[in-house]
């Protein structure tokens, strides 16, 4: 398995590799910096397969990367358009710990269904969401300020009705984190089947996606990346999923359900930000808001929507995390709001807003988590590991503007 | 030209950036004590040379020599320029708002005692360079406080304080109204009579006519000629234009035929207060109308409200205690928000479109489409190829100089970034289109087409109301021009009716003739 990093590399050393990577730089240009975000993530992977004598990419080890970062890649969607928009939201971490205690009563002392008190807990997100969004868009208080006061509103309130721990939930709840899909294809020289099936289709949707929409832009006469170009990318990122399906194909379960609940998120909100109305507002505000304001954006209701968007989420990354612990904790989604903060300006996002990708996110996600689980396996103290993982963050924001410097220098 | 009454000599300048040649060897020789002009279309490297002279691209970055005062200069920052005397105000001030006039004057320069400031010394010297700048404020109000006017001044004593002898103004008049250009102006000839040479960068030719001893006009990163201003044939402004542009200009404004319909909009007793101090009429009691076809001027000083009635308008932008109606096609009309204002078939684009009309950060395409995403969206999804060929097509029919549509708005040149406002404007479609200084800082060329294009919208049945503060521009552009003062319309003239003369008395014309 320790040799499926390196065959990724393989396509861009081919033959034409040279001016391959040449037009790769030339057409990609701005998102470039994307690009090498992906670069570090792989070069990092790399680092600690090493480090760790290839342990890093057990089947079994991706499999529970995937699910401990879950909530970091849930939280840092909603915040990268939280900062795109110019905002903050520091409350994320203690907001999870409230409604994960919420779920958890739900269950437990109520005799709730799991599934109606997941959706609830969603609820009861949109409903905080809403309350600081209030304040924001229509107050004008800043949200630095609105979500101060939420961090300590929403882990007061958590400690209140948690008390300590509620733990002892139904298996279908506890299922959402550890449990992975029902492998219902079979097996194939001891591979999960199903995951299989879907790797295949999320490579064959990218690639169907990208000529369909290199087809359009042809058909208007529009300027389209060069061919090489396009198949290089597609070859690079077919590589990385088929890599992720094959390892996780042959772990304990197969495909964790909460890949799942992950991806479609990154897909629905790739999607939200880069192709709907509501997206471009929030890179029109973020980019400029007098501009936008005079461009007729009804910026309150987009300020609104979007922080009623971040509880939505905080409620889906509560769920998740009540799960994976077995158990809703007073003290749950600590330190949560630094991670997704972190993940975003790892991955890309400006800080003072108007530039940042979901897919930037992820990454910096990613990277996170794989440090995290990289350092937990070579058993290097947790305080240690808090202090590795700030200076990466303090690195990778200087990488990238060194970059900038030298790109712009003027 | 003997050394000694050679203050600054600058000899074939080169400097390159990445692809472009900026700077081509460019010679420049200012003598003591003179204002020296340095004229050229935006991105002919006016700034570029500035830069050079004053350090920003510090020596070994160019090639070329720099002497000052005879001497050879090898300036690695601006620090080392100031401590030689040359001092270089930015068209953006660089003063900090919230600090006074005296701690502004002497940042970076503190009068004090192993760290601790003298406030004696700082307050009655800076009272003395406000007194020799002639800015009547106490050394300890706030900048804020202060107009942009204002603020150029206290620059300008910060020079001074510097021991500048040679002074470098990037476009100081680009914000000013006409008093305060005035002023400033006079303030330049009297540095002049205390031995301050001046170089002064401006689009403004008549500014240039009347102050500058000689001229130099640069074009593609290159001199083209060094004009003496005193001599005795007087330079055009012709002459000057056509050394910028390299060829003849001899119609500043396009022709044009108006063919005027019906009344499209009217506006009646409209009267604005101050959003912070209700008590103050901004605008009072505005009574104006514009037909189809029709370009209408606003002219007015620096506060007669123009800009403020224009937002007022526009989805109540500005303003507070808003009174008044609006009749558009006959029927009265709400503006209560900008949505509203664009659904009616009003567009505005501000003067300062950095600032308020575009997002730099994004791409021509995204701006040109951000005030009617409605037209490019389906169930609030984007149409992103539709979108690609709307934006297409506005770069070729407004003829935006890119390479395509995906190019940050923050890279283009100002006159660039006018045509993607314009664009981003008629895309929604409006039947009223009030343009506020759509040429404020915008090379002689580039001006032209602008007009091109205003004149194309007019033509095409569109109301125009266009505001500007350059007189010539209004009286070769519209066909009616109403003046404003202190928020009065004083006056309302036809084009044959117009000329300065008129229209300056209107705009200067006090409250008490007025009722």
């Amino acid at each position: 398995m320790s040799t499926s990093g390196t065959t990724t590399t393989a396509p861009t050393g081919s033959p034409s590799g040279s001016s391959t990577a040449n037009m790769l730089k030339k057409s990609l240009g701005g998102s470039l910096r994307q690009y090498g975000i992906i670069g570090a993530l792989i070069v990092i992977v790399l680092l600690f397969q090493v480090l760790t004598d290839g342990k890093l990419l057990l089947p079994n080890n991706v499999a529970s990367l995937v699910q401990q970062n879950a909530y970091v890649m849930i939280l840092a969607i909603g915040m990268v358009i939280v900062i795109v928009a110019g905002h903050i939201d520091l409350s994320v971490g203690s907001v999870v710990a409230f409604i994960g205690g919420v779920v958890a009563l739900l269950m437990k002392d109520m005799g709730l269904p799991w599934f109606l008190a997941v959706l609830a807990g969603i609820a009861l997100g949109a409903l905080v969401g809403a309350w600081q969004g209030y304040w924001v868009a229509y107050v004008g208080i800043p949200a630095f300020i609105v979500t101060l006061a939420g961090m300590l509103i929403f882990r007061g309130l958590a400690v209140i009705i948690v008390g300590v721990t509620v733990a002892g939930f139904p298996e279908g709840f506890v299922k959402i984190s550890n449990g992975s899909l029902p492998n219902a294809l079979g097996f194939v020289a001891n591979r999960d089947v199903v995951t299989l099936v879907l790797g295949a289709v999320t490579i064959a949707a990218l690639v169907l996606s990208q000529i369909r929409t290199r087809r359009t832009l042809l058909k208007h006469g529009l300027r389209t990346e060069p061919l090489g170009a396009m198949v290089a990318k597609l070859v690079i990122f077919s590589a990385l999923i088929g890599g992720l399906t094959w390892i996780l194909s042959g772990s304990r379960g197969g495909s964790p359900i909460v890949l799942l609940i992950v991806g479609a998120l990154i897909i629905a909100y790739s999607f939200v930000m880069g192709r709907t109305v509501f997206g471009r507002h929030v890179y029109a505000i973020g980019g400029n808001l007098h501009a936008a304001i005079l461009s007729g954006v009804n910026t309150r209701k987009v300020n609104f929507m979007i922080f009623v968007n971040m509880g939505v989420l905080a409620g889906i990354a509560a769920i998740v995390t009540t799960s994976r612990a077995g158990a809703a904790v007073a003290a749950a989604g600590m330190n949560y709001e630094l991670d997704a903060i972190a993940a975003c300006f790892i991955g890309g996002t400006a800080v003072t807003g108007g530039i940042g990708r979901i897919s930037g996110a992820i990454i910096g996600a990613l990277i996170m988590g794989v440090l995290n689980m990289g350092l937990s396996i070579m058993a290097v103290d947790p305080a240690w590991q808090q202090a590795i993982k700030g200076l990466v963050l303090l690195l990778a924001v200087a990488f990238d503007l060194v970059n900038k410097r030298r790109v712009g220098g003027r | 030209m003997s050394s000694q009454n050679t203050i600054l000599e600058m000899r074939s300048i080169t400097k390159t950036f990445p692809g472009v040649k900026a700077l081509q060897d460019v010679t420049l020789e200012v003598s003591r004590g003179e204002v020296h002009a340095i004229c050229g279309e935006n991105g002919a490297g006016k700034s570029t040379l500035m830069n050079v002279l004053s350090g920003v691209y510090p020596h070994g970055s160019y090639e070329g020599d720099v002497l000052f005062e005879g001497e050879p200069c090898e300036f690695r920052n601006i620090r080392d320029s100031e401590h030689r005397g040359i001092v270089i105000i930015h068209q953006e001030l660089a003063l900090s708002p919230y600090l006074s006039i005296a701690e502004n004057i002497f940042l970076g320069n503190e009068q004090q005692t192993r760290g601790v400031i003298d406030w004696n010394a700082t307050n009655s010297e800076a009272a003395k360079l406000l007194a020799r700048v002639g800015l009547d404020e106490s050394p300890d109000t706030k900048i804020v406080d202060i107009g942009v006017g204002k603020q150029q001044l206290v620059e300008i004593a910060k020079a001074l304080s510097k021991r500048v002898k040679l002074l470098i103004l990037d476009e100081p008049t680009a914000a000013l109204n006409d008093e305060d250009s005035a002023h400033l102006l006079d303030l330049i000839r009297s540095l002049k009579g205390h031995g301050i040479t001046s170089i002064i960068i401006s689009h403004k030719l008549n500014e240039i006519a009347a102050i500058a001893d000689r001229t130099t006009v640069i074009r593609d990163g290159q001199t083209i000629e060094t004009l003496d201003m005193r001599g005795a044939t007087p330079v055009s402004e012709e002459q000057i234009i056509r050394a910028m542009v390299g060829r003849s200009l001899d119609h500043r404004f396009p022709e044009r035929t108006p063919n005027i319909g019906a009344e499209v909009f009217r506006v009646e007793d409209w009267t604005v207060h101050h959003p912070i101090d209700t008590t103050r009429v901004v605008v009072d009691h505005a009574n104006l109308h514009v037909r189809r076809g029709e370009i209408i001027g606003l002219a007015g000083l620096m506060g007669a409200g123009r800009t403020e009635l224009a937002m007022s308008i526009f989805g109540r932008t500005y303003g507070a205690h808003i009174s008044g109606r609006l009749i558009k096609d006959g029927k009265e009309i709400q503006t209560h928000s900008v949505g509203q204002a664009i659904r009616h078939g009003i567009a505005y684009a501000t003067e300062d479109r950095k600032k308020y009309g575009l997002n730099l950060l994004s791409d021509i395409k995204r701006n040109i489409t951000a005030s009617a995403l409605g037209k490019v969206a389906r169930w609030g999804v984007m149409d992103a190829s539709g979108e690609s060929r709307i934006a297409g097509k506005f770069r070729t029919d407004m003829n935006i100089k890119a390479p395509s549509v995906d190019v940050i708005t923050g890279t283009l040149s100002g006159g660039n970034q006018q045509k993607v406002v314009l664009s981003k404007w008629v895309f929604t479609d409006p039947d009223v289109l009030i343009l506020d200084e759509p040429t404020r800082g915008i090379d002689v060329g580039a001006k032209y087409e602008i007009y091109t294009i205003i004149n194309a919208l007019a033509d095409s049945g569109k109301a125009v109301i266009f505001i500007s503060s350059e007189l010539p521009e209004l009286l070769g552009i519209c066909d009616r021009i109403y003046a404003l003062s202190t928020g009065r319309i004083t006056g309302e003239l036809t084009r044959a009716e117009a000329n300065q003369e008129s229209l300056m008395h209107l705009m200067t014309m006090e409250k008490e003739a007025v009722r």
